[in-house]
Order: C-alpha cells, then structure tokens, then sequence
C-alpha cells in the first residue's frame, strides 16, 4: 500500500517537529521573478522549506495584497498556465525533497476540470491543494475528485470563524489546517497577542491535521512566536519579495528558523 | 450561443416564479453560490439572516417605501416615445429610471442596502463603481443615512466618467482610484472585497451589481423590482395592455433583472437583454458575457464568464463602462439556460447611433449602457412591425460626456478607440 499524497504532507510537519522544529511551509508564486528559473527555485525552496506551496497565477487574486497582486500578473504576462506548472513539477518530482501543494483560486481547476486536475495532479507528484475562494459549503465536488486520487484539499480557517465552523473545516482538512493569521489579504501585518494565540490554540485543539498559520510572516521572531501554539507557519508574501530582490531562497528560508532569531 | 450545463431535472422557470430560487445554497440552478475567502463567509452568513429579518418586516419596508418616494422621487414616469414609434414602425414607451435621484436605477439599491447596513449596525461602507452610477447613488445613499463612504473606481473609469468623481466626492464620499488589474470595474471589485476581507465586521459592502456571491444577487434583485412592477402596472394603466417585448441592457444585469422581474411570468411577453458587444465577436473585444462567455467563477458566484482555456478572466471592451465587465450575474445566466430571456449583443457604433436617435427623437439623452437597449429594440421593431415596446432607461446620459466628445454626432465610422 503506498502512503495517500497527503499524509505524506503531514508526516513532513510532524518530522519537522519531531527533531524540534517548526514547520515552514513556503510559498512561491510559479515562475515569478522567472519562468525559467522556476524550476530551479523550487528545488532550493523544497531543499529548506517542509511544505512548499506553488501558487498559480490568476487575474483576479482577491484574497492577495500587492506583492502577490504583482507577481501573478508578471507570471501571467510570461505565459504561466496551470498545466505549464504542472508538467515543470513533474519533470522535477524524483528531486523534489518536501511534498508540494498548488495554491489556487478556483477558476483555473474549474478550467482543465476537477478529474483531469487530478489525474494531472498525481502524476505530477502534487500531494494537495489550497483554494482561498472555496469554502466549506462549495468544495464537495473537487474534495471528491481529490480524495478518490489520496490528494489534500487544505481547508482555511480565519481569525472570525465561529467554533462550530472551525471544528467542521478543520474536520474536513487534509495535508494541514490552514489558519489565516489575520481578517485580511496576504502580505500585511501578521497577528499577535493573547487573542491571536488563543485562536491559534483553539484551531490546534479541535484540529485531527496539523495546523500551520499564514498570512504576513516575515520574521524568525513571529516564526518563534506562532510555532509554540502550532506545528507549522507559512511564508508568502515575504519570500516572494527575497525572490523578487534575486536572494537566495535557502539563506532567507534559514533565517527565518526561530534558532536564527 | 454558449451552452450552459443545466442538470434535466434541474429548477426550472416555475420555481424562479414560485419564488423558491435563490435555493438555500443561493443557487439559480447550477448558478450562483458563494465562492469567497473564509472570512468573508460569516459576513456574508450575518448579511443573509439580516436580510430574512428586515427585507420583508413591515417596519423596513415602510421606511424604505417612504424613502423611495420623498427622496428618490418614485415612482418614476412611463413616458411614451412618440419619436422612436414613428421612426421604428412600433409603439415605444421609456421606464425613466433616469428621473430618479441620482440619474439612475442604481439608488434603488444603494438606498435599500445603506439602509439594510445602517439596521445591521455597519460602521462604514465601502462600494465599487464602473460608470460612477452605482458610486454616486451610494455616496448620496450613505449621506442620507449618515455612514462614511468608501468607493473603489478604476483608473480607467475615473478619467472617463470623470464628472461623476467629483459628485461622489462633492456628496462625502472618498473615492479610491484602483490601478491594478484592469483597472476598470472588475478590478474596483476585486479592491473593494480586499477592503471588506480586512474589517469583514464593521464594513457593510454595498454591491452594485445582481452579481457576487449570495445573497447579493437576490438582494440586488429584489431591491430593483420596483421597476418592473410600476412598469406592468403602469403600461396596463396606459396602453391597456401588455407589451410585446420588454429590453434592457445587461452589464452585471441590475436594472434589467428588476424588469424583467415584473414581466417574467407574462408567457406572451418577449424578453430582451442588450450586452456590449465592442467592437465584434473576438474574446476581448467585447463585454457580451452571455453571448461569448462559458461558465465559471468571478467574484463570488457561478455563472457565464469571460475567460480564457485556462481559467484567465479576459479584458473586456465596450464604450460604455457600466458595461465593461466580464461577468454577468448568475440569475440572468439561469434565465439564458431555462430559454425565457434571450440576450443579444450590441456594438459599440449602434449604441451611439442609438444615443443620438433618442436625443433628436425624444429630446433625452440615454446613459450609454442603456442606448443597448435602444439599440436593440430598434432591431426587433424592424422584424416586429407595429409591435409594442417597453425600454428600461436605465440612466442619463449627462456623466458620458467626456467619452461622447470623441464622438461628434454624425461621426461614426471608425471608433476613436
């Protein structure tokens, strides 16, 4: 029996954890600065991150701030397709050192259809998906689709869920739990405080997955912060900026290890 | 004609009248629902019991019915169109939705969600605005009930309905320019529900189109029945009759789904809906979601789309930015698939022909978006002869003057764009 793609996404937080790490979950828009160097900067990404996230460019990112805005219009601009990214995660997977999710909004898997995004999806080596404009209540059909092939579909929790929801969603979640750090767009200020680490600590409590919190980190010290309350903290916005700035991925991913605080 | 997936034993027309759609997942058929962040959806979850609770109260409506009369000055006037008849071979009669306040349908709907927002203890009000109509009616709207406004506009859109910037801002309202995107109305959505993404607790956002993820659709629609129940009313009163075709123009669709709401259980009654059609069939060059596009989804709802093979919303065109929009509510897209409202396209160069007939002809000038329609009735009165018409006007035409000096009547071969 081979193991299910998205418990390969959980086993890689918990062995984070388990030689006493927090998890990093990092994310990158696919191929922006470039889409030649995507490839490269996604074998660096899984050589330090845990998790990596591939974001797939869309024309109307409604849950991004500015940073992401940008990188998904020039991404688009270089002829960025979801099944470009695809094929390149395919021709990379034997290499590919952490499991890797494609972080979508859903018109474009709505586009090539949930059957073949997911036949497409396995034989990729893609162990999960995140979609920031599917709730709960609409995500029965590409969850069904996903499931049958092993595939996640991460569920999103945010700061104003109701407790009944959270327990739902996080439930219904595979791979992780995804906890948004804040009511907002990716990239700003992230959470903190007691409130903040209260709803943390609730989503950790209810959660059957591991939970890792996103949505504007940007330092060792909010890493250090928000992983005493969850296993796992995504980076966006901020790596897509040191991309961008032409650092190197594996310098500023260790940097941001709460032992680099 | 696209094809839109309809399950056989799918809702049909009768359950649109019975009034049994929206669902209870806000669903038209497969249309509609509700695709936006997790945390918009407990916004959305308070909006939807706000508008159970107050959409219907006798004490609402009341307020909302006096409002509606001392201030928005209802109802608005069935003006036969004596000019057009004869120019047409038909009998013409105009719903002036541009004599209410603000020179547009639009305030019905500003009014009753500033007012819906106000009873649901808003504390601000953020609104997207394409052709700056939706934006002045909420900028008056939120100064009636005394709440801040917001309003996201395209950059694009600023500079060419540039007159009703200065209204808004004149009425309190502060007006954010979007440079992303499009930088036309669909971008001025995608900013204002990042707005509302960020303070989803104290911000009301006052959607201005039938689109969006529910309950906007229905409440959009609900607060732009009035027009269509005054206009069967009142062309009984005064034709003694029904009329053979109804026509509106459709961007999102708002003021043509509050017509043909009146008309939709009349089986005798043709419906037209006018889209942009730009400057031709190509993706791109026009804004005729219905006409061109395949289903997906934008901005919160299921429904016909503008996009590309691999899901990319397209850029659209039309002269008129009320209708520059690449998607189109999901109720119309319902009412395309059940076959009861047919919807057609219109170019840019007969929109302005149409514009300047109903100014020389009837002594109005017809906002843009809604010389489509007239447009559009022209044609059907040529293969209809003698038959009897009824035209959504939807707004004035005052704010399009900046766009119209590039069109000097007469001058029409040739877009200046």
């Amino acid at each position: 029996m081979t193991v299910p793609a998205h418990e390969r996404i959980r086993a890689a937080i918990h062995e984070a954890n388990e030689s006493g790490r927090t998890a990093l979950v990092a994310y990158l828009t696919a191929g922006f600065p470039s889409r030649d160097g995507f490839a490269d900067d996604l074998l660096k990404i899984a050589r330090s991150a845990d998790v990596v996230e591939i974001g797939v460019p869309f024309t109307d990112p409604m849950a991004d701030g500015l940073t992401i805005q940008k990188a998904s219009r020039r991404a688009l601009e270089a002829g960025v397709t979801l099944g470009w990214i695809l094929d390149q995660v395919a021709a990379v997977r034997e290499h590919l050192q952490a499991p890797v999710l494609l972080m979508s909004y859903l018109n474009p898997l709505l586009a090539m259809g949930y059957e073949r995004l997911a036949a497409r999806a396995e034989q990729a080596g893609v162990a999960g998906f995140i979609v920031p404009d599917l709730p709960l209540e609409e995500c029965d059909d590409l969850d069904a689709a996903l499931s049958d092939r092993g595939l996640a579909l991460v569920q999103l929790v945010s700061p104003v869920t109701p407790p009944d929801r959270l327990e739902r969603a996080a439930a219904r979640s595979r791979g992780f739990l995804y906890a948004v750090t804040v009511t907002g767009i990716t990239g700003g200020a992230s959470g903190s405080g007691g409130g903040f680490h209260d709803y943390l600590a609730r989503a950790q409590s209810v959660s059957p997955v591991p939970v890792c919190a996103g949505f504007g980190v940007r330092s060792a010290e909010q890493v250090a912060d928000i992983g005493r309350v969850v296993p796992g903290v995504v980076v966006g916005s901020a790596l897509v900026e040191a991309l961008e700035q032409g650092s190197d991925p594996a310098e500023f991913l260790a940097a941001l290890r709460p032992e680099a605080a | 004609m696209s094809a839109a997936p309809l399950l056989e034993d799918g809702p049909g027309l009768d359950d649109l009248l019975a009034g049994r759609l929206p669902d209870e997942r806000g669903r038209f058929g497969p249309f509609g629902g509700r695709y936006v962040p997790e945390t918009l959806v407990p916004a959305l979850d308070r909006l939807e019991a706000g508008v159970k609770r107050y959409l219907h109260d006798e004490g609402f409506r009341g307020c909302l019915a006096a409002e509606l009369r001392d201030w928005v000055g209802r109802e608005t006037p069935l003006t036969p169109a004596p000019g057009l008849g004869r120019a047409w071979g038909a009998e013409v009669w105009l719903k002036r939705e541009d004599l209410a306040h603000t020179g547009a349908h639009k305030i019905n709907n500003a009014l009753g969600q500033a007012m819906l927002a106000k009873a649901l203890g808003a504390k601000r009000i953020v609104a997207e605005t394409g052709a700056g109509q939706h934006g002045v009616a909420s900028a008056a709207a939120c100064a009636r009930v005394g709440l801040p406004c917001i309003v996201y506009m395209g950059a694009i859109d600023c500079e060419r309905q540039s007159p009703n910037v200065d209204r808004m801002r004149r009425l309190g309202a502060e007006v954010v320019p979007v440079t992303s995107g499009d930088q036309t109305l669909r971008a001025a959505i995608d900013e204002a529900l990042r707005d509302w993404v960020s303070d989803p607790e104290g911000t009301y956002y006052l959607l201005g189109s039938a689109v969006g993820p529910h309950p906007y659709p229905y409440l959009v629609r609900e607060f732009h029945r009035v027009i269509g129940d005054e206009a069967r009313k009142q062309i009984l009163e005064r034709a003694g009759a029904l009329p053979d075709m109804v026509a509106a123009c459709v961007g999102g669709g708002s003021n043509a789904i509050g017509l043909f709401h009146g008309f939709l259980g009349d089986p005798d009654v043709a419906i037209l809906g006018f889209e942009a059609g730009g400057h031709g069939a190509e993706l791109g060059d026009n804004s005729a979601t219905i006409n061109f596009g395949r289903p997906g989804v934008l901005h919160g709802s299921y429904s016909l789309l503008l996009h590309d093979e691999h899901g990319q919303v397209q850029e659209t065109h039309s002269v008129s930015a009320g209708l520059d929009y690449p998607g189109v509510g999901p109720e119309h897209a319902f009412l395309h698939t059940v076959g009861r409202v047919r919807y057609e396209w219109i170019s840019d160069t007969d929109a302005l022909a149409a514009l300047d007939e109903c100014c020389s002809l009837e002594g109005i000038l017809p906002a843009l978006e809604t010389a489509h329609a007239f447009a559009g009735a022209r044609r059907w009165a040529a293969e209809h002869p003698g038959g009897r018409i009824l035209i959504g006007l939807s707004g004035r035409g005052d704010k399009d003057m900046p766009t119209l000096a590039k069109f000097p009547p007469g001058v029409r071969e040739g877009d200046a764009e």
